[in-house]
C-alpha cells in the first residue's frame, strides 16, 4: 500500500519575505487608575509590540487586559505614561483622528444593526472622505478578502448573518481604511468552538498577506499559542508575567503563575504550536463531481480505501461516500454538501485537527488551502507520531522531526 | 377611549421588536393596520350620513352641519398636530441632553417633574393656562404640549439608553465622533422607542384637544361643549364619537410613520 505525500503549495516557501504593513506599538510606563479605586487597574505597564507581529495580551479575567487595550486607541485616556505608534506619541493625538487609523474589533462584531454588510464596512472608509467609487471597490476587495461572496452579502444586515459572518465583516470593516494597527478584544470568544477554530485560521491566513501589527486580548491561552507570534502573559494590574514566544513560554514558564496558567498537560498544548502544513498529509481517494462512480470505485479499491472524498467543480471537498453509494452510474452527478464535513485549513494546529478527528467518525479529517480548495487529509497516526516527536527532547520546537 | 401610558408604551416596544423579527408577523401587524384605518373611517362616515339626513331641529342643525363636523375635525386635528410638535420641538433635544454624560443624573429628576404634567389634571392645566395667557389657541395649544411631553421625553431618554453600548463603543472606537455617533448610531436605533412615545402622546392630546371647547380654542370640542350647555345629547355624542374616530385615525397615521422611520436591519 503506498502512501504519496502531498507537498503544500501554500508554504511561503523561498518566495520574498511579505511586506510588512504593521506599525510598532511602545506602551511606555502606561498607568490607568479608575476614580473610586485604590489599586491601578493597569500599572505601569511597558511592553513594545514589534511591527507586523500579533501580540496575545492573555490572563485571568480582571487582570486589565482590556485596559491596556483600550488605552491604545484611547477609547480609555491613561493617567500616567505614553504610547507610541510608529514614532508617533499619541497619546495627545486627537482620539477621533487617532482611531480612524486603528482597526478596532470587538466581541459579538459590533455591526450596526440599522446598517447593511456594505454600510458597515464602508464607515471608516467614508470617515476619511475616500470618493464613492474607491469606498465602493474596497468593500467589495475587504468581502472577498474574508470570505463572504460580495453579491451575495453587501447588502444584507447583519441580522441576516451567522455569528462567525458577523465576526468576519467585524474583521473586514476594522481593516477597511487599511490601518497599519489592529486592536481585537476577545473577538472569537461568542461564537462555538468550531467557528471559532475557522476565525482563527482564517486570520492567520490574513496575517500573511498583511502583516499589520496585531494586539489580540484572550482569556484562552491556547488560543495565544495557536495566534500569538509572541505572548504578553498578565497578571492583576497588567503586570507582565512573561513575553515571549509561545515555543519559549511553554519550554520555560518564567514562574509559578505561568506554569498554573500554562495549565497541566503542557505535551499536548504543543499540538497546538505544530501547524497542519508543518506535517506531511496523507491522500485520500479523490473524485469530482462528474466523475465516472466505477472508474472512482477502482480508484479507490487500489488504494485500498472504503470510503471516497468527493470535491465539487472548484476542488473544494463537499462529503465522504462510501463505495457501496458508488454503485449506482449517477451517483456523482450531483451531491450535496455536508456542512459538518470535518476540516481543517493548513493554518490550523494539530490540535484542531484533533478536536475533529474526535468528532469524525473517519479518524480522518480534510484539509483545505487557498480558497477551501482540497489538499489531503491528517491521520490520528500522524498527530500520534507528531506528539511522540515533540516528547523526545531532541526536537525542534514548532517542526517535527520524523 | 382608552389612553395608552408610560409603561404601555415600553411593553408596545417590546412587542414591536418581536413582530419585526419574527418572519409572518409582519403581514398579521399590516392587516392591524388596514382595520384600525377602516375602523375609524366608518365611525367618521356614519357620523357624516347622520348629519346629512337626521331630522334635527335648527339649534341642532346649526351646531351639526357636514362643512361644521369637518371644519371642527380639521381644527382639531391641527391642534393636536401643533400640539405634537411642539413637544417633539421641546422633548427630543431635552430628552437627549438627559443622556449626555454629565447632564444624566438630572434624567430622573426632570422625567419626574414631566411626570407632574401629566398627573396633573388636564382641565386644571388649560384653566390655569387660559387665566395666565389668554383664551384661545396658542395658550391651549402650550396646556397640551405640557400635558403630552412625557411619554416623549420618557421614551427618547429609554431609547437611547437602551442602545447597546457596546455598539457605541465600537462607533467611538472607529473614529466616529461623539456626535455622529448619536446622529448616526444612537438615534436611528432609538427611533422605535421615541415613535412610540410621540404615537402615545398624540393620542393623549387628541383626546385631551377635547377640553379646546370650554377654552375657545376650537376643535370638536366645541360641540361637546355646547351639547353640554344646551343639553343636546345628539350633538355631544356625535362629537365625542368624532373625538374618538380622530383619535384612532391619528393613531393609525403614527403607526404608519413609526413603520416607515423604522430603519430596516432592525
Ligand atoms: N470603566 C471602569 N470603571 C471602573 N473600573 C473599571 C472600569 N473598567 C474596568 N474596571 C476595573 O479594572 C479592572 C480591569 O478590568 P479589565 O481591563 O476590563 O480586565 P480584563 O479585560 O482583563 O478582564 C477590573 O478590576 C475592573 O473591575
Ligand atoms: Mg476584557
Amino acid at each position: 500500500m503506498s502512501e504519496t505525500d502531498v507537498t503544500n503549495a501554500d508554504l511561503p516557501a523561498d518566495g520574498p519575505e511579505p511586506q510588512v504593513h504593521g506599525q510598532r506599538i511602545l506602551l511606555d510606563g502606561v498607568t490607568k487608575r479608575y476614580p473610586g479605586q485604590k489599586a491601578p487597574a493597569v500599572d505601569d505597564i511597558t511592553l513594545e509590540i514589534p511591527a507586523g507581529e500579533i501580540v496575545m495580551l492573555v490572563g485571568p479575567s480582571g487582570c486589565g487586559k482590556t485596559t491596556t487595550l483600550k488605552m491604545i486607541n484611547r477609547l480609555i485616556e491613561p493617567s500616567e505614561g505614553r504610547i507610541l505608534i510608529g514614532d508617533e506619541d499619541v497619546t495627545h493625538k486627537d482620539p477621533d483622528e487617532l482611531r480612524r487609523h486603528v482597526g478596532y474589533v470587538i466581541q459579538g462584531a459590533g455591526l450596526f444593526p440599522h446598517l447593511t454588510v456594505a454600510k458597515n464596512i464602508a464607515l471608516v472608509p467614508r470617515l476619511l472622505g475616500w470618493d464613492k467609487a474607491r469606498i465602493e471597490a474596497r468593500v467589495t476587495e475587504m468581502l472577498e478578502l474574508v470570505n463572504l461572496e460580495p453579491d451575495q452579502y453587501a447588502s444584507r444586515y447583519p441580522r441576516e448573518l451567522s455569528g462567525g459572518q458577523q465576526q468576519r465583516v467585524g474583521v473586514a470593516r476594522a481593516l477597511a481604511a487599511d490601518p497599519p494597527v489592529l486592536l481585537m478584544d476577545e473577538p472569537f470568544g461568542a461564537v462555538d468552538p468550531i467557528t471559532r477554530q475557522r476565525l482563527q485560521d482564517e486570520l492567520l491566513r490574513l496575517q500573511e498577506e498583511l502583516r499589520k501589527t496585531i494586539v489580540f486580548v484572550t482569556h484562552d491561552f491556547d488560543e495565544a499559542v495557536k495566534l500569538g507570534d509572541r505572548i504578553a502573559i498578565l497578571q492583576v494590574g497588567s503586570a507582565i508575567a512573561q513575553y515571549d514566544t509561545p515555543e519559549a513560554i511553554l519550554a520555560n514558564p518564567a514562574n509559578e503563575f505561568v506554569e498554573g496558567f500554562i495549565g497541566h498537560g503542557a505535551a499536548l498544548k504543543q499540538l497546538t504550536l505544530t501547524r497542519v502544513r508543518d506535517v506531511d498529509l496523507h491522500e485520500a481517494a479523490v473524485a469530482r463531481v462528474g466523475d465516472d462512480p466505477a472508474q472512482a470505485v477502482a480508484a479507490a479499491e487500489e488504494l485500498g480505501r472504503e470510503h471516497v472524498i468527493v470535491l465539487d467543480g472548484a476542488g473544494r471537498p463537499l462529503r465522504w461516500l462510501p463505495l457501496r453509494a458508488l454503485r449506482r452510474p449517477d451517483a456523482l452527478t450531483r451531491v450535496a454538501r455536508d456542512e459538518n464535513l470535518e476540516s481543517v485549513s493548513l493554518a490550523s494546529t494539530l490540535n484542531d485537527a484533533l478536536d475533529e478527528m474526535l468528532t469524525s467518525s473517519h479518524g480522518v479529517v480534510v484539509v483545505t488551502g487557498r480558497r477551501g480548495r482540497y489538499e489531503g487529509v491528517v491521520r490520528i497516526e500522524t498527530v500520534m507520531e507528531a506528539m511522540q516527536g515533540l516528547q523526545s527532547p531532541a526536537h525542534e520546537a514548532g517542526r517535527v522531526t520524523r | 377611549m382608552s389612553i395608552a401610558t408610560g409603561p404601555a408604551a415600553t411593553e408596545d416596544v417590546a412587542d414591536a421588536s418581536t413582530t419585526t423579527t419574527a418572519d409572518g408577523a409582519a403581514p398579521m401587524r399590516r392587516g392591524r393596520a388596514v382595520g384600525q384605518l377602516v375602523a375609524c373611517l366608518a365611525v367618521f362616515g356614519a357620523l357624516l350620513v347622520y348629519v346629512a339626513v337626521a331630522d334635527l331641529s335648527s339649534v341642532e342643525a346649526r351646531n351639526l352641519s357636514t362643512t361644521r363636523l369637518l371644519t371642527l375635525s380639521w381644527q382639531h386635528f391641527l391642534l393636536a398636530m401643533a400640539a405634537a410638535l411642539l413637544v417633539i420641538v421641546l422633548a427630543i433635544p431635552l430628552g437627549i441632553l438627559l443622556t449626555r454624560g454629565p447632564m444624566r443624573r438630572f434624567s430622573t429628576p426632570i422625567t419626574a417633574v414631566a411626570g407632574f404634567g401629566q398627573a396633573a389634571p388636564a382641565i386644571g392645566l388649560i384653566v390655569i393656562a387660559a387665566l395666565y395667557f389668554g383664551t384661545g389657541r396658542f395658550p391651549f395649544v402650550c396646556a397640551l404640549a405640557v400635558y403630552g411631553i412625557l411619554p416623549v421625553l420618557a421614551n427618547v431618554v429609554t431609547g437611547i439608553d437602551g442602545v447597546d453600548p457596546r455598539l457605541v463603543e465600537a462607533a467611538r472606537g472607529m473614529g466616529m465622533s461623539a456626535f455622529s455617533t448619536l446622529v448616526r448610531v444612537e438615534l436611528p436605533l432609538a427611533i422605535p422607542v421615541i415613535m412610540t412615545g410621540v404615537r402615545t402622546a398624540l393620542v393623549l392630546m387628541t383626546g385631551t384637544a377635547a377640553l379646546g371647547g370650554f377654552v375657545n380654542a376650537g376643535g370638536l370640542g366645541t360641540l361637546v361643549n355646547t351639547g353640554i350647555k344646551l343639553g343636546l345629547d345628539n350633538v355631544l355624542i356625535v362629537g365625542a364619537l368624532a373625538i374618538a374616530a380622530l383619535a384612532l385615525f391619528i393613531d393609525w397615521l403614527a403607526r404608519i410613520i413609526e413603520m416607515a422611520a423604522t430603519p430596516k436591519g432592525l
